[in-house]
């Protein structure tokens, strides 16, 4: 199935970018835009620079030249907290859970930044706190919680759940937070058929349902193809294609860049 | 009022919630607060039995306070250390600020002493801050070297500051009181810390379980991810280098204050380290594991010392000699002991018996 593709003004929009570490250069002048209600995949070799540009995006990293604008507001004079508050949630690649917490404190610090904070009234445990606090936990039950499947796991240390669900928690917390832009790391990598059927279904449903935007990095084709409305190509810090699912298979620099003598089928 | 019937099937349908805020409670499970139940009536009895002279004297209420002026500094540094994973070797030296804060205002200005238990947390906390800036750049063992050299800080300033702190002379204080009546006796004070321990224990464990516990806890944990996901880091280490500042700043009024005097030896270094090995021992990020190691750490010696007498008494009274040097690498090995067995402290030890307990005598029902 391929989403319809969106005409939508821009979400999205990255300028330029370029980023080194020391002597290495991750990010080489890449530009792309990401307008509302697309899903927008970025797919490339190992070390083309995909995890390298959502951590420029969520201002963790900051470039040496070049901009990114989320609805108007330019990031790079942001604190990666601020950023988060605009709208901008993300898994991770790796699952950055808190370790230490149950998956419902993870999920429920989703929603910090929405939730009301006074540090007497958090001591006191005063009743404008704790109703909030309610009325927080009641939207994440029902919302995340429920949608996600992952209400039998509510009370479990995340650090004693098999990695398909650590995965499914990390995209609860970027839920919780209640994103305009969602940012996928590899949501997809180490799953099961089954389990990646699964998040396939989630991915459209935020979209559809909640109207999220969604920028979706995975190395797994087949269902980049069938769910994205744009597919861009990154290789070596650069694009070197973007378009249609369609476009992107048939455009020959990437079947030789990137794919080699394979096919996409 | 609910019926017996209905409380019965309660019981047996175990782990019905009722409501989110049901669910939420600190004493989640009917277990938990049986314990906590059982806890307060065996102080109440221990107390009246005091009343009329039997069990407790003045001197195990005297350890009994310092317990529980422990416990309160120890909170704090639970707090900054367990939940926020930040280490401090200078906690000793916001007691000092607490307790030098409220003998200066207590003798200069005859404030009285429970407002001057307030205004020694606020004025420690609000130097927490100023520890903590270095935070934000800054991560563990270097930040650790930061808090030491705090810790010295204070040390000489209340040793040097001659004028205003009387140097190694130390201040003396008046007894107690609090609104008219006086804390004069150790059982009294006792009864007025252990209402305020337990005060500010709850208030403890309610921000560690709100939005600003979990945040110090995120960042202990994975200060990247939490930062994406909208927690600001600098804004909350500081504050949990205050707040832990509070407590030990209240603790020190309240040390002072058990003393009759503040003096400089009572908040060194080796204080510091003692309160980490409290937090250590007891467990990190446990709450209740503060608790247990405060009594550890604070009995230990004490027990030490009586076995000490007691072996002198019974062979020769030159033994107090050899041993008395024992006493403190028995001590110390002891805690080595226990950071190495029991890595998680004692809060481990407490959650295997306490599971073991909860499904007793009914192993079907698991709550
Ligand atoms: N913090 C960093 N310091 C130094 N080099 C870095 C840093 N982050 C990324 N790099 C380098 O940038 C390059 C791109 O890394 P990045 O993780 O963005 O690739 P990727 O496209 O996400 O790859 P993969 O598909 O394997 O996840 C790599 O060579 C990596 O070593
Ligand atoms: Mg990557």
């Amino acid at each position: 199935m391929v989403v319809k593709g969106s005409n939508g003004d821009t979400l999205l929009s990255i300028e330029n970018l370029h980023l080194s570490f020391g002597g290495v250069q991750v990010l080489n002048g890449i530009s792309l835009s990401v307008k509302k209600g697309d899903i927008f995949s970025i797919i490339g070799p190992n070390g083309a620079g995909k995890t390298s540009l959502l951590n420029c995006i969520n201002v963790h990293y900051r470039p040496q030249h070049g901009g990114i604008t989320f609805e108007g507001n330019e990031l790079e004079h942001l604190k990666p907290h601020a950023v988060a508050a605009l709208g901008i949630a993300r898994t991770f690649q790796k699952v950055e859970l808190f370790q230490g917490m149950t998956v419902l404190d993870n999920i429920k610090l989703g929603r910090h930044f929405l939730m009301k904070s006074s540090l007497l009234g958090s001591f006191l445990r005063l009743p404008n706190i704790v109703n909030d606090e309610m009325k927080h936990r009641k939207e994440i039950e029902e919302e995340v919680i429920d949608f996600m499947g992952l209400s039998s796991f509510r009370y479990s240390p995340v650090g004693i759940l098999p990695f398909g669900v650590r995965k499914r928690v990390d995209m609860a917390r970027a839920l919780a937070m209640g994103p305009k832009l969602l940012l996928l790391d590899e949501i997809m990598s180490g799953m099961a058929v089954e389990e990646k059927e699964d998040i396939a279904s989630y991915i459209l449903d935020v979209h559809r349902d909640l109207g999220v935007t969604i920028v979706w990095i995975e190395h797994d084709l087949a269902p980049v193809m069938d769910l994205s409305n744009q597919v861009c190509v990154v290789n070596f810090g650069t694009k070197i294609a973007q378009g249609t699912p369609e476009e992107v298979q048939k455009d020959p620099q990437v079947i030789e860049a990137y794919l080699g003598r394979q096919k996409i089928t | 009022m609910r019926s017996l019937s209905q409380i019965y099937s309660d019981y047996f349908s175990s782990t019905a919630v009722f409501s989110y805020r049901q669910d939420e409670r600190i004493f989640r499970t009917r277990f938990m607060r049986a314990w906590f139940t059982i806890f307060l009536i065996l102080v109440a009895i221990i107390f009246t039995g005091s009343l009329f002279g039997i069990g407790a004297n003045e001197y195990h209420y005297f350890i009994g306070n310092l317990i529980l002026i422990n416990l309160i500094a120890a909170i704090g540094l639970q707090l900054l250390v367990g939940f926020t994973g930040l280490l401090s070797l200078g906690h000793a030296a916001f007691l000092g600020v607490g307790a030098y804060t409220s003998a200066l205002l207590i003798t200069n200005f005859g404030c009285p002493f429970v407002l001057s238990i307030l205004i020694a947390g606020l004025v420690a906390s609000l130097l927490g801050l100023i520890v903590g800036i270095p935070s934000l750049r800054i991560k563990g063992f270097y930040l650790m070297v930061a808090t030491l050299a705090f810790q010295f800080v204070i040390d000489y300033t209340i040793i040097h500051w001659e004028s205003v702190t009387r140097g190694i002379r130390g201040i003396e204080l008046p007894t107690p009181g609090l609104v008219g009546i006086s804390l004069e006796t150790n059982k009294a004070y006792f009864l007025f810390l252990f209402v305020l321990a337990v005060f500010l224990m709850w208030g403890a464990k309610n921000i560690t379980r709100s939005k600003i516990g979990r945040a110090l806890i995120a960042i202990r944990d994975n200060d990247v991810s939490a930062e994406i996901i909208g927690i600001s880091i600098f804004r909350y280490k500081l504050l949990s280098f205050s707040i832990s500042a509070f407590y030990g700043g209240a603790a020190g009024a309240l040390f002072a204050g058990l003393l009759r005097t503040a003096i400089p030896q009572d908040y060194t270094f080796l204080h510091s380290i003692l309160f980490l090995a409290m937090v250590l021992v007891g467990g990190m990020g446990r709450m209740v594991g503060t608790v247990f190691g405060v009594i550890f750490i604070t009995l230990v010696p004490v027990l030490l010392d009586l076995l000490v007498s007691f072996i002198a008494n019974v062979y020769d009274p030159n033994f107090t000699v050899y041993l008395g040097p024992m006493k403190e690498l028995v001590f110390g090995a002891l805690i080595i002991l226990f950071i190495i067995l029991e890595p998680e402290g004692l809060v481990g030890i407490w959650i295997r018996i306490r599971d073991y307990f909860r499904i007793w005598p009914l192993p079907y029902i698991s709550e």
